[in-house]
Order: structure tokens, then sequence, then C-alpha cells
């Protein structure tokens, strides 16, 4: 995937469209228990109402007591999906929300369209719809009411989970109404009729995420909590270096230790090209998992043959970067005017090369996965997963199952940051049980988490841009060195995620660019990680953008809005992702210089400095200031960063909005002390001690500010992201005249006296 | 394999295991009490935070063999003492959580930390605090939580 704004919308929800008018139907199966509490069921037949209570396309169930159930159709991995889907169509029904009841939806693409939890996408994808799902429910409790009532629709509204008719003061609870309700027809969803925002009792409130209570009470609610009849738990060793293949193992050796319960080689899946499908490793079963992991990785002796990757290495490839940036490139991104004439007439030119390092997502509930392959040759599977269609591609490929008889249960996962958009997990643990014969829980270590992971790419940039008399910039130029593999006709074609976008800002925005770009040969997975290609290209384009306003001896602030105040030219809506709306960038560049102090700046000793930057991703547009104190000896912290952001004309959860993007600073700032190297063919990083997490001492003081516009609401698990890295980096250089142009920071860089 | 008698949540508890096992896996797959949660196995990210005697320890680098007598308690029970209780209260009222995964662990560090502190201090948040890694970045509402709990200003006085 790449940046989330390519792909399409409008096709998503045929589900809705296609099933509206349709079966609307009453059951009275809700049990106590799916009434009071939502947890998802982890026991091995998850205890659901049989039927659909009233139901609008599979959303919405009323029971005759009054209880809403609603269901959440995406995975929750920490975006606060699960209680924000559910408040669109709660607002529109016009739902008690101490009446509602949450539940995670399986896996069902005929319910549900698509369900992944990345891009962002969240929020475009359903603002519409899942309000026109409650507004449909909403219009047949209306007419349900009419009817028994005798009245015209016209003459009645609805309070919190009542119909009112003013007239005559009756009031029927929607409960009461249900049963008549079902036997209606679902009026068309785009028909409906939607609330002024101005009314709204739900959205823009702060509604605590609906698992919070069960997460303070440990209650067993993720991925790794699954517990099913009969199932062992599994260890699965596999090579450090990709793509290995089993020689041989010991395995009757390990099958005759105390507490093992079986041991065999797992053969290797149908390839994919994310390197990210079933890798050829041996399994390890026990009654409990320690006691696997114990056998796997002091008994267990597995011959590798390692293959060619084996000599992959993080400073070969740092080389191989130099060489080729020293070349002439091998293809061209995207350019308008001509870069390298204006660089030759420029008044002055700013050159710098900018590196970023591979990364590993590590959200911090380990990989996991419960699956069940029956006897029957149905597959059941408990997976926390983010893109669960992908776990089912995969089972179905490499076990020979048809799809329609793999079934998944979507848990709550402990972080996903995209790391679970692939699902090697999935079809590991399938592949085992079925070997196994048994119901299997694998789980992971961390340092298997950090050797197999689909690793953010690294890069290295080379910039030059020309600046005329007035610090003008008049022309951009770079070449992207990054990484491919070899596709059908063995030409190098760019890695996943290993991407920039050909209309990087500002393209278009500048008379003359060229972004070119050089391939080397890279044998390692790779995938998004939040805010994909965004989190790395922001970085250096930011960075450099600052030194560019420093030779133009501008302010760098200033420096940003003269470049958005330009006319943009076709360039930057040319490919990549769809073109910014300048003016809505500047508007959050001139808040956030407003709340940050930005203009009394000067006064700071030095030692601290503040860094601005802004980034346009997954249609969100943020801009950000950082302020950056550095000893003398590098030792350095974010002190406070102010985040403005435009998200659209609607808040919709603010309690959890102001923690994405809190989440989002840290996890940013994070990034920059971290790195994934490669060497002999092997991830060189294995637990957080070498692999560090911003921890509560370094975490900064955060201001938040939403800057409200009149467009459509857009999401924000990542757009908030980008602009913290080169905001924090320019404040290091305004503390320390260092410039970072190499990722991580690292404490000898940024020393000063 | 040895028999361990552990006194876990108030009950005692009698398991037949290696006593090299870490204390997180009895609980989790012999106890089947699955709160107290698994992150990195080398003590470096907290999520397996219990107390032991009422201090902080981190299961999933200590032994079965070395539990003894000691009173374990895990996040299934923390909500059974007054200050659990306020330190969930606060959780929820602040609404800490992202993906949750490692906020039983930090409730059993907050809820340490304000036993034998209760007025902490930033400083004594950020000492206290820092071996539990959140990996969602939720740390400004943690300490926030914290200081609820505690019924201490909740303003960050850090310097900025």
């Amino acid at each position: 995937m790449a940046d989330g704004n390519t792909i399409n919308t409008s096709r998503r929800f045929f589900l809705l469209a296609s099933a509206a008018g349709g079966g609307l139907l009453l059951s009275g199966c809700m049990t106590p228990a799916d009434t009071t509490d939502g947890a998802p069921t982890l026991a091995a037949t998850p205890a659901k109402p049989a039927a659909p209570v009233v139901d609008v396309n599979s959303f919405v169930a009323i029971s005759p007591d009054g209880t809403i159930r609603i269901m959440a159709k995406n995975p929750e991995i920490g975006q606060g999906i699960k209680t924000m889907l559910p408040m669109l169509i709660a607002e529109e029904l016009d739902a008690d929300w101490s009446r509602v009841v949450i539940e995670q939806g399986d896996a069902d693409a005929t319910r549900y369209g698509m369900q992944i939890a990345g891009g962002s996408f969240a929020t475009p994808m359903h603002w519409d719809n899942h309000r026109q799902t409650g507004a449909a429910a909403r219009a047949m409790l209306l007419q349900a009411a009419a009817t028994r009532l005798n009245v015209s629709v016209d003459e009645l509204s609805t309070q919190p989970s009542f119909v009112v008719h003013t007239a005559s003061g009756k009031k029927i609870a929607y409960g009461d109404l249900v049963a008549d309700a079902a036997k209606l027809t679902a009026p068309d969803l785009k028909a409906v009729k939607l609330k002024d925002a101005k009314d709204y009792r739900i959205i823009g409130k702060p509604m605590r995420n609906w698992d919070s209570p069960r997460i303070v009470r440990g209650e067993p609610i993720f991925g790794i909590d699954v517990k099913v009849d009969g199932m062992k738990y599994a260890y699965f060793e596999k090579a450090a270096v990709f793509g290995a293949k089993v020689v041989s193992a010991n395995t009757d050796e390990i099958k005759a230790l105390p507490g093992i319960v079986d041991c065999f080689i797992v053969k290797a899946g149908p390839a994919s090209n994310t390197k990210m499908g079933l890798s050829e490793g041996v399994a390890v079963l026990a009654d409990d998992w320690w006691t696997a992991k114990e056998a796997a990785t002091k008994k267990l002796k597995v011959q590798w043959d390692e293959g060619d990757t084996s000599t992959q290495a993080t400073a070969k490839f740092d080389a191989k970067a130099v060489e080729l940036a020293k070349g002439a490139p091998m293809s061209n991104l995207s350019k308008s005017g001509d870069a390298a004439a204006a660089i030759k007439a420029a008044a002055k030119v700013v050159e710098a090369s900018y590196v970023y390092p591979f990364l590993v997502h590590a959200p911090l509930e380990p990989q996991n996965c419960t699956a069940h392959v029956k006897a029957d040759g149905t597959v059941e599977v408990w997976a926390p997963t983010q893109r669960p269609s992908g776990g089912i591609d995969l089972i179905a490929a490499a076990l020979g199952v048809d799809k329609a008889k793999i079934a998944v249960h979507m848990t709550r996962c402990g972080g996903g940051f995209g790391r679970r958009l692939d699902n090697d997990f999935m079809v590991e643990a399938a592949s085992i049980s079925k070997q196994a014969g048994v119901p299997v829980k694998l789980l992971w270590t961390r340092e298997q988490d950090m050797a197999h992971d689909p690793y953010r790419p690294g890069g290295y940039h080379n910039f030059k841009a020309a600046l005329d008399k007035d610090g003008k910039m008049t022309a951009l130029a770079n070449h992207f060195v990054s990484f491919g593999r070899p596709n059908a006709s063995g030409a190098l074609a760019v890695l996943s995620n290993a991407t920039m976008a050909a209309n990087e800002f500002p393209a278009g925005y500048v008379p003359n660019h060229s972004f070119d770009q050089s391939l080397m040969l890279g044998e390692m997975p790779t995938g998004p990680l939040r805010a994909p290609v965004s989190n790395a290209v922001c970085f250096a384009y930011q960075s450099f953008l600052d030194e560019a306003a420093l030779a133009a001896g501008k302010d760098p602030i200033d420096f940003r809005l003269e470049l958005l105040a330009a006319t943009p030219t076709a360039a930057a809506s040319a490919g990549g992702r769809p073109g910014m709306v300048a003016s809505r960038m500047a508007d959050v560049l001139k808040v956030v210089r407003e709340r940050s102090g930005w203009d009394n700046r000067k006064s700071l000793p030095k030692g601290i400095g503040m860094g601005v930057a802004f980034y346009f991703s997954h249609s969100g547009y943020f801009a950000e200031v950082a302020k950056v104190k550095v000893e003398q000896n590098g030792a350095w912290r974010v002190l406070k960063v102010w985040c403005v952001g435009d998200i659209g004309s609607q808040i919709i959860n603010p309690i959890n909005a102001h923690n994405q993007a809190q989440g989002s600073i840290v996890d940013g700032i994070s990034e920059m002390h971290q790195k994934i190297t490669f060497d002999k063919g092997r991830t060189a990083q294995t637990n957080f001690y070498d692999m560090p997490l911003l921890r509560m001492d370094y975490a900064p003081q955060i201001d938040v500010h939403f800057h409200v516009t009149n467009n459509p609401p857009t999401g924000l698990g990542e757009p908030a992201l980008p602009p913290v890295l080169p905001a924090v980096a320019n404040a290091i250089y305004a503390a320390t005249a260092k410039r970072i142009r190499t990722l991580p920071v690292t404490q000898k860089d940024i020393s000063w006296t | 394999m040895a028999s361990y008698t552990l006194n876990v949540n108030g009950k005692t508890e009698t398991v037949d295991v290696d006593g090299a096992m870490p204390l997180l896996w009895v609980l989790r797959d012999k106890l089947d009490l699955k709160g107290t949660k698994f992150g990195c196995g080398v003590a470096a990210c907290g999520a397996c935070t219990v107390h032991l005697d009422g201090k902080v320890a981190r299961a999933c680098v200590t032994p079965i063999s070395t539990v003894g007598a000691q009173r374990v308690t895990t996040i299934e029970a923390i909500g059974q003492t007054k200050i659990g209780q306020a330190v969930q209260k606060a959780w929820l009222d602040v609404d800490v959580m992202q993906c949750g995964y490692c906020q039983a662990g930090q409730v059993m560090a907050a809820t340490a930390l304000i036993a034998t502190n209760a007025k902490p201090t930033d400083k004594d948040i950020d000492t206290a605090m820092s071996g539990n890694a959140c990996r969602c970045g939720t740390y400004v509402r943690i300490r926030e939580a914290i200081k609820t709990a505690a019924g201490v200003d909740t303003k960050d006085t850090r310097e900025v």
C-alpha cells in the first residue's frame, strides 16, 4: 500500500447499497451477556445471536429491552475505531449511548465489505454510509410508530432511544417498536435525511473507548489471550536469514523432551512478493508456551540453507547508495521545467544528502494467532490482524482450502502500526494446526518480531536546490536511492513502501523540479509502517526545506508560506497522492505559529531551539512546531510539541482524536532513536534494549489543536506523525547549529560548546 | 518439574512446573490469568508488571522458584485495593488507552508508586514509570491519570 490517499473509496460499500431494502428481521435471542458486555467472546464457538435482530445491513440490532447492539466492522488496533464507527450509526439512529453495546464483527466481506485498519481510511470511508445506516434504522422506527399511532411520520420526532409524538405527548421506546419495525423494508440509504451537525448528541462528544473498562480489569480481549478447548501452544523457529530453507532438524530429540507434545518441519508456502507469507521452519508444541519456547531456543538444532541473501549488510547498502548517487539516475519519477538549467543559473545552490534507516513496527503484543484446522476441512482462526482478508488468502493458498471454509474472528490488537496488515502469523498458525491435527496457539518472541518484520525501508535522498537573488526557490532536484527486486522481466522494481510520491511538495510549487530514482537490490521484507512513505520522505524534504530557508536568509515559516502561496502547476497533482489544497496548509502553519509563540523564539538560550515542519498525508493537513533542549554533551529531549491539524469539519470523538495526535507525536520522536540494520543477512537488533521505545521521562508536553474547516472529515491514525520528525530535527539545528541529515539522531553528532 | 505453592491474588495455588518457568507463564498458561501481558521476555518493556508483596516486579524474568511465599498481585485483583481502584477509575476518566496492551502493566506500576508515594511529582513519575513502555505513546495521559488518582494538580510541571 502506498500512501492512503490513492485508494478509491467509491466501491467499498456496494454491500450496503445492494442490501438496502433487504431482510430486516427480528429475533429475541439477544442474551443478557450480549447486552451487558460488548467484549469479543473468545471461546471456541462464540456465543452470538443466532439470527440478526433488527438488522440494517448487518450493523444495528435492537433488543425489545432497548439495548442497541452495533457491530464494529473494522479491526481495532488502538486507533479507537471500535468506538468511533458505532458513534456514527448511533448518532443518526438517535440512540441513547448508554444503552448501546458494541460488538466486534468477524471477518465477513459479504456483510461488511473491506475490513482493514490502514491508511487512515475509516473516517472518509464510513462517514456517510454509517450515518445513513443509523438514519435508515431510525426511519424504520419512525414508520413503525406512525403506523401504531395512526399519525403521519412528519408529526414524529426522536429523543434518544424514543420516538416522540409532540402533539399528543406520546413517547414510545425503540425497544417497543422493534418488532414492528423489523417487518418493514429498509429505506434507500442514499435517500435518508441526515442530521444537521448542530443537532449532534454523540458525534463531537468525548466518548471513552468501549474496551477501556475491560482493559483496566485485565480481561482477556487480545489475540494472545485466546483460549480454545484442546489447544496446544506453539513456538515456530525460523531462520535468521530471510527465505532460508530447512535442511534438517533434530525433531525426534525435541519430541522426546519432557512436556513437548510435537515437533515437526513446516515447509514454505507460496512465495509472496512482500516475503511475508509462510516461511520454512520448525514447530515445537507443548501444553504451555514457555516450555515449547525453551525447548526450541535451547535444544533445537536446525541446519539451514541460507541461500544467497546471507550476505546482505547495511554497510554495503550505504556504500552502494553513495556510489549510485554519484552516477546517472536509473529513472525519472517526475519533472517540471528544467531543474538542471535553473540550478546552473542560481544565485545560490543548496546541496545536502539525507539518510533514514529501516525501521521495525514492534507492536507491543508480539505476533500470535490461534488456529484450528478441523477434520471436516474447515478452518477457524482467531487473530489480531489489521487485514483479515489477507490472512484468509494466505491460508487458502498454503493449505489448499476454499476461502469460504475459513472463518476468522478478529481480536483486539495490541498495537498494529501496519505490521498486522501482513498476516504471516495467521498462515503459520493454520499450517501448524493442520500438521499437528489440533488447535494451536502460535506466539512469537520479541526477538522473532524484530527479525521477521515487513520493515519500513531505509532511503537516501540527494538534494540540490536553486535560490535566486531574492532567496526564492527556483528549482529542486532529488536523486532518491532506494531498494528494488527483479520483476518478471528481470528489471529492478521498487520494493513495497520504498517509494516516494512523484508530486512530493514542493513539486509544482517551484518552477522547476526533477525527482529521479536509482534502485539497489534489497532481499528483505518491507511494508507499510504508520504513515507509510510519508514517515520517511517528510523527514528528508521538510528538513531540506529548512536548510533552504536558512540559506535564503528567511524565517522557516515565512519561507514555507511563500512556497505555498505559489499557484501550483500541474506537477503538484500529477502522480502519487492527490494534490493538497495549499491554502489549508498555510492556515494550519499560521495557527501553529501563533500557538507555539514561534515569533518569540529568538530569546531562547543556546541549547534550546524551535523547529517547524508541515505535511499533507492521508488527506490530513498538519503543521507542527517542536521545542528541543540539547545539553552540551549532546543529550537531548523534546520539551514540547505544538500540533495543528485540519482534518475537516468534524472531530468525531475528540478525546480519542487528541490521543491519536499525541501518540503520533511520541511515535515519531521514538523513530528518531531507532534503526534496523542488517549484517550477514540478519537483522542486527533483537529487543527493546537495542531498538528503544521512547519512555515517560522523554515524552514531551504536547499541545494539539484541530483547525476545523468546511471539508469532509478525514482520518487521524497517521497524518499527525510525519511532520514531528523534521520539526524536531530542525529544532535541534536551531539549538545547536548541527543539522540532522541522518537518522537516528546520535548524541555525539549534536554535542556543542 | 517441582510443585510450587503460590499466593496469587489472595488465593493459594499449586502448580507443578519447571522451577525456571517465569511467573508470567505460570500466571498466563497455568492459572489462566491472562491480564498480565508478554511484551519482551527480558524486563525491557514492563507489560508483565505485577506486585510481589506490593512491590513492582517483572513477571517475565521472575523464575517461579524465587517467588516463595510472597503475595502475588495481578491486574485482575488490583481493583480490590483502594489505590488500585482509584488508579483504574483515573485511567477511565482520562481515557488513557489506545491499544491498551501495556496498560495492565502501567496500572500496576502506577498503583505501586502511589502506594509508597501518595503525592508523586513529575520527577517521581518519570522515575517510577520509565520501565513501562507504551508503544502507542499515551504518556501524556498516563502522567495525567496518575496525578488524577493521587488527587494532585494534573499540570505538567516539567521544563518547557
